[in-house]
């Protein structure tokens, strides 16, 4: 059960402002079905571009619908310019705060009034496509709104980023890319745990040369082939050459075989040793062993 | 405000006869039961009462009744306890509807380098029986599949794939937690190996639970120390647990026509009211093979923990299967395996009965469904007012 405020739970049973205004300025559509949560946020402005009317309809749990109705008494009566300024810290503030896993509630509020606003300039003019490149497949969040979410909040861990906009939390597979990101912009701040060993260890055992093997595909290879559905097995190991097995979508793929064997022995040269070389086991692949996520 | 309580699949009221049963063994009956005194003593005959008490509700012999402390812990010791005795054979079969305690083992097992193949199911849940024959060889070292989905309640086939998985050689373990306790089961006519069972989901304490092991199956032990449990599970016994489990299978055994019947009725009574109710709503998982106390019902266009809220102001206590309520992001994996579209996934409401429910209870909540979803309608932009 999560630890709700009275403040949210106050929202959620009695929303503020519910509905949709025909003749909006602006309009403002975020998160989808597919997403587990949705808002949709419309404004009426008047002749000094002073918001006088909005109105929200969301499809969420609890603290998503408390996000929105209290968005929107917060910005009823704010001219653009200061409306503007509100983040999603001040909607989780005014809410008496919001538990850590649902920050991305305050979230999605602030990136509806931000595109509301912007489909409103769109229609006078101004240019407002949302830029960015695509991080997290799962969520479809960009580079753009993690930076700003990173930004404004001060984040240092996935974790944390995946709390205020989900990426990172459905497969996994962006994971080391949101860890560079927070880098870049946190520095010595930043508690990632990647880190690859800069040395590699120089001499291994045929035994921890196998286990380091195993292991790379687990932690480096596994949970991007798994991203799309496929699977890798380590089936031999013999004077350096690993052989492997590619199952599910890979496996199906002939193209995805030849590069995705290029970049296994290219992670298993970076992390294991550069004498390594792969191969791959072609006859064990059957039909049915194959892993669709349809996630 | 009266608690409701349909969340029975999550866990079970403890019954009164099993409390006043198990009462003294936290007080002056406190013995150790490997005590050679009669003090220690009289506890250990309680335990030999309550293996009996377990076996004849599943149709087994006692000593195949293993105490444990979880339906995890059986789940884990059958998984691990098995393949850690199965040589060259370096795969395991199981689904993708598993509960997590399965699936995190088998997980873990792949990291460290056996092979998993995870079986579908179809859109009403059922088990790919072709996909499973096609996926069980030579390597295969077990085969996991539970009795009985704790989200739908769908019952899988389990008599019948333990018997092929039998005829190839291989281990056949089934989590039975939600099963054991809600339909007759029989191991006497069956080829099942290994089952897992959890005391509280049958109206036991937590804490509790049991591992059976077929008279001849080799499992080394995951915990090991002392004698206990045959060697095959070490530390002192929760006694007041087992004590209470076993009376808790007693009252299972005399409760099951009753389940099967009266409560069935009350589930399929509560089912049909809200379905009529509440348009676009429908039921995840095939309705034929399905445990009596449960319905899995997606309502679309809104969220499930914004529903189970709203519920829980009238002091009904269900579940969801949606992202929201778990605190992960994504809905459950059991309707993603059953492809059950994102709209709907993230909408599901899972009710879990019991004896102790009545009819009144199911009248009061069939009534305040509607009324609940149509609110939670008014605020989604999914829905065109």
């Amino acid at each position: 059960m999560w630890d709700y405020t009275d403040k949210v739970m106050e929202h959620f049973m009695n929303p503020k402002n519910v509905g949709f205004i025909e003749d909006a300025d602006g309009v403002g559509e975020v998160g989808s079905l597919a997403c587990g949560d949705a808002l949709t946020l419309t404004f009426k402005l008047d002749k000094d571009e002073k918001i006088v009317d909005v109105k929200f309809k969301t499809f969420g749990c609890a603290s998503a619908v408390a996000s929105s109705s209290v968005l929107t008494e917060i910005v009823k009566g704010m001219t653009l310019e200061e409306a503007e300024k509100v983040t999603n810290q001040d909607i989780a503030e005014r809410l008496g705060g919001l538990p850590e896993q649902k920050m991305h509630c305050s979230v999605m509020g602030q990136e509806a009034l931000e595109a509301a606003i912007a489909n409103y300039r769109g229609k006078n003019g101004t240019d407002a496509v949302k830029a960015g490149n695509i991080v997290c497949t799962c969520f479809g969040v960009t580079d753009v709104e993690i930076k700003k979410v990173i930004h404004e909040n001060d984040l240092t861990t996935v974790e944390q980023v995946t709390n205020y906009c989900k990426a990172g939390g459905g497969c996994g597979g962006c994971v080391g890319q949101i860890e560079k990101i927070i880098e870049e912009i946190q520095g010595q701040k930043a508690e990632t745990k990647h880190a690859p060993p800069k040395t590699k260890p120089s001499k291994l055992t045929n035994i921890q040369k196998i286990q380091l093997i195993q292991q790379t595909i687990n932690e480096q290879i596994r949970p991007a082939l798994r991203a799309d559905g496929g699977d890798i097995d380590l089936v031999d190991f013999d004077a350096n050459k690993v052989t492997v097995a590619f199952r599910g979508m890979c496996a199906k793929c002939k193209m995805a075989e030849i590069t995705m064997k290029d970049v296994v022995e290219a992670k298993l040269k970076e992390f294991v040793s550069e004498e390594l070389f792969v191969e791959e086991q072609k006859d064990s692949v059957k039909p049915h062993e194959h892993r669709e996520d349809n996630s | 405000m009266t608690t409701i309580y349909m969340d029975n699949n999550a866990t079970t009221k403890v019954a009164d006869e099993v409390i006043e049963e198990m009462m003294p063994y936290f007080g002056q009956l406190y013995g150790n039961p490997s005590s050679i005194h009669t003090f220690g003593g009289q506890v250990g005959k309680k335990i030999v009462e309550a293996r009996q008490r377990v076996a004849s509700l599943i149709g087994c012999q006692p000593e195949e009744i293993i105490f444990t402390s979880c339906g995890t812990e059986s789940d884990n010791t059958a998984i691990r306890g098995a393949l850690s005795l199965s040589g060259v054979k370096r795969k395991i079969v199981t689904t993708r509807v598993e509960h997590p305690a399965v699936v995190g083992t088998c997980r873990k097992l792949e990291n460290e380098g056996y092979m998993l193949v995870e079986v579908g199911v179809d859109k009403d849940g059922n088990l790919g029986m072709d996909e499973l024959r096609d996926s069980i060889d030579d390597n295969t070292a077990i085969v996991s599949i539970m009795y009985a989905n704790n989200e739908t309640g769908v019952i899988f086939p389990i008599h019948e794939i333990a018997e092929f998985v039998k005829s190839k050689g291989i281990l056949f373990h089934t989590d039975a937690v939600q099963a054991v306790g809600k339909i007759p089961i029989n191991l006497a006519e069956s080829n099942i190996d290994l089952l897992s069972i959890s005391g509280h989901k049958l109206h036991a304490p937590k804490g509790v639970g049991v591992l059976y092991v077929r008279k001849g199956t080799r499992i080394s032990p995951f915990m090991l120390g002392g004698h206990q449990e045959s060697g095959k599970r070490a530390g002192t016994e929760n006694v007041p647990g087992i004590i209470a489990l076993g009376k808790a299978c007693q009252l299972a055994g005399d409760n099951i026509v009753d389940e099967n019947t009266r409560v069935k009725n009350l589930r399929d009574k509560l089912e049909k009211a809200i379905l009529t109710s509440c348009p676009d709503s429908f039921v995840n998982g095939n309705t034929k093979d399905r445990l009596p106390n449960t319905t899995n019902i997606s309502f679309e266009y809104i969220e499930g923990e914004a529903i189970l809220l709203m519920m829980n102001k009238f002091g009904i206590c269900a579940s969801s299967g949606s992202a929201c309520t778990s605190g992960s992001l994504e809905p459950s994996h059991v309707l993603r395996a059953m492809g059950v579209p994102f709209t709907a996934a993230h909408g599901s409401i899972r009710f879990s009965l019991s004896r102790y429910n009545t009819e009144q209870e199911i009248d009061f909540v069939a009534e305040k469904m509607a009324p609940i979803v149509n609110r939670l309608r008014e605020l989604s932009p999914f829905v065109k007012s």
